[in-house]
């Protein structure tokens, strides 16, 4: 129904969009490679030498491995605590359910900034000291959500007669988990597991009151970001954090979406 | 399955602990739910709602501000600082900047969702889809930093506005930076709601009103519209939350009179070290989304989550 001219229009629009999403990223890939540490467009020539630069850099090291621990770490927490929650909510029905499976939702709905400032009171209050796991402690928070999702989503499109089945022919309810179970939820585990990495890997505003003095890659991106250090270095680890983000969102989509792989 | 020979072996031997204990769960789906859900529910309960409460209990304490300490003495001197200047200006800023950015995602994606749903061939709506929901898994911190190049004086916005013969245009670190950045990195938050509300008007209700006689533009404004405003408002709810609690945005593209709530907690927790003070300050957005929450759910919102 709709005439020529709108379609046209409506083209043009989502080109526009299309392009207002893309292009900062684009630009910011390329200035990665800008051969001079002056930041302006365009770049005078093309060099890789900040991303060996960034790679021998101790305190860039240092950060990278933190949040490469934290993120592990935080991602099989969410895995056993997003998991758990999700087949113990899937198919109850009890008072109360609600407000449980919105306990799971709420670290994704309040703004970061209070779930970081609410978690540094927290641990202030009890006098722990902040380390690796206070940092694993604020991510899981909101990594949590992410594999429940996924799973109790994939719980929710499979039939219920599967269980059944399998234990009508015997199976004990640990064999129904390893044949029938897991088969089901495997490709939704590993997708929430991915996107909870990925997540936790360039988290900042949560992270930044749970780390106290120590810094992820992200915190001393900001940091040198701020007192304008180091630029022709964050260029380099910036397009580094794009890329080791994006892959694994990108195969958990396809582990989600596509129906040849996604069917249970 | 059936043939599966461990399947066979792992069933008969050393079956009866474990049969006894599936079976149990078996009869007992309560106690089986309680079992899954207790540990998750326990650790939320006790970290984070705990924290929650932590938080709230804090902002009734003081700082010294001598030996800044924090005082445990209850008393309500935050909350009625909250009300001298700056802070409801700081606040109006917010909500106002909240609200551009709010409204300008809308005006932003409404065509593009419609594009998606009614123009798009299904495999090119797939790679918009993901196109639009990927850069919101990129480091947002990234995201945010690519336009401080930008906007830059020698950056790529005025190498263009050059290009075209048009002057400079030096809107970095000012309001109008902030307005931009956060339109881009909460976009995709807009989008996904508003394709899904799109998404699930029948083709025949557009016919309809074709047949009694609407025109485009009709049937846009009384068809299409009001059957979006669920999706519009669930969007609406994410570009004016996280506006309201983000302190990077401003600390990296705003200027110095652009002080948002989140600055304010930001530096009270660090450089003014006023815990407290940010803990009670940081109850303001928390009050505002709960009025937000309460006035989007009568519009539809939460249905089209």
């Amino acid at each position: 129904m709709e005439t020529r001219g709108t379609r046209i229009g409506l083209w043009l629009w989502a080109a526009l969009v299309f392009a207002f999403l893309w292009i900062p990223l684009a630009i910011m890939a390329v200035y990665a490679f800008n051969s001079s540490n002056i930041q302006s467009w365009p770049i005078p020539g093309f060099t890789t030498k900040w991303f060996s630069e960034a790679w021998h850099d101790r305190e860039v090291r240092d950060a990278l491995w933190l949040s490469v621990r934290a993120g592990l770490l935080a991602t099989a927490v969410a895995l056993v605590l997003g998991s758990l929650a999700a087949f113990g909510l899937a198919r109850a029905r009890f008072f109360g359910r609600d407000s449980i499976s919105f306990l799971f939702v709420l670290p994704i709905a309040l703004p970061g900034i209070i779930t970081g400032l609410a978690l540094n009171s927290f641990l202030v209050l009890w006098g722990v000291s902040f380390s690796m796991w206070t940092i694993v402690i604020g991510h899981a928070t909101f990594c949590v959500v992410v594999v429940y999702n996924n799973v109790i989503a994939r719980l929710r499109r499979t039939s219920g007669s599967f269980f059944e089945a399998s234990a009508d022919l015997g199976a004990t309810g640990f064999q129904t988990f390893r044949y029938v179970t897991l088969p089901v939820v495997g490709t939704a585990l590993v997708a929430g597991a991915l996107l909870a990495f990925a997540l936790s890997w360039d988290e900042i505003v949560v992270t930044y009151f749970t780390a106290g003095a120590q810094n992820t890659l992200p915190l001393l991106l900001f940091g040198f970001i701020r007192q304008g250090q180091n630029l022709p270095i964050v260029n380099a680890i910036a397009l580094v954090v794009i890329v080791v983000s994006a892959i694994p969102v990108y195969i958990a989509q396809r582990l989600t979406s596509d129906p040849g792989s996604g069917r249970p | 399955m059936a043939t599966d020979p461990a399947l066979l072996t792992e069933g008969s031997p050393r079956g009866g602990a474990l049969r006894s204990v599936s079976r149990f769960s078996w009869r007992r789906p309560g106690l089986k739910t309680f079992g899954q859900i207790s540990a998750p529910v326990a650790a939320f309960v006790f970290v984070y709602v705990a924290a929650l409460v932590a938080l709230l209990i804090k902002g009734f304490w003081t700082t010294d501000s001598f030996t800044g300490k924090v005082v445990r003495s209850w008393n309500l001197d935050n909350f009625r600082t909250i009300a001298d200047a700056p802070y409801p200006t700081i606040v109006l800023r917010t909500l106002g900047i909240a609200a551009a950015v709010t409204v300008t995602c809308m005006v932003l994606a409404f065509p593009y969702a419609y594009f998606l749903v009614r123009v798009a061939s299904p495999r090119l709506r797939l790679v918009l889809l993901v196109a639009t929901v990927l850069p919101l898994w990129v480091s947002y911190l990234v995201r945010v930093y690519s336009w401080r190049l930008i906007l830059n004086p020698d950056g790529a916005l005025n190498w263009v506005l050059n290009g075209l013969g048009l002057p400079d245009l030096n809107i970095a670190y000012t309001n109008w930076a902030m307005w931009l950045v956060f339109t881009y990195i909460w976009f995709p938050f807009m989008v996904l709601p508003v394709y899904a509300a799109l998404e699930r008007i029948p083709y025949s209700y557009v016919e309809a009103s074709a047949d009694l006689g609407g025109r485009g533009l009709t049937t846009l404004r009384r068809v299409i519209l009001p059957l979006a405003i669920p999706g519009l408002a669930a969007g609406s709810i994410f570009t004016f939350s996280l506006t309201l609690g983000d302190y990077i945005a401003p600390s990296l593209v705003g200027g110095p009179g652009s002080s948002l709530i989140g600055t304010v907690v930001f530096d009270n927790l660090g450089l003014a070290n006023n815990a407290p003070f940010a803990a009670a300050f940081a109850t303001v957005p928390l009050a505002i989304m709960a009025v937000y929450l309460v006035l989007m759910k009568r519009l539809g919102a939460f249905e089209s989550l």
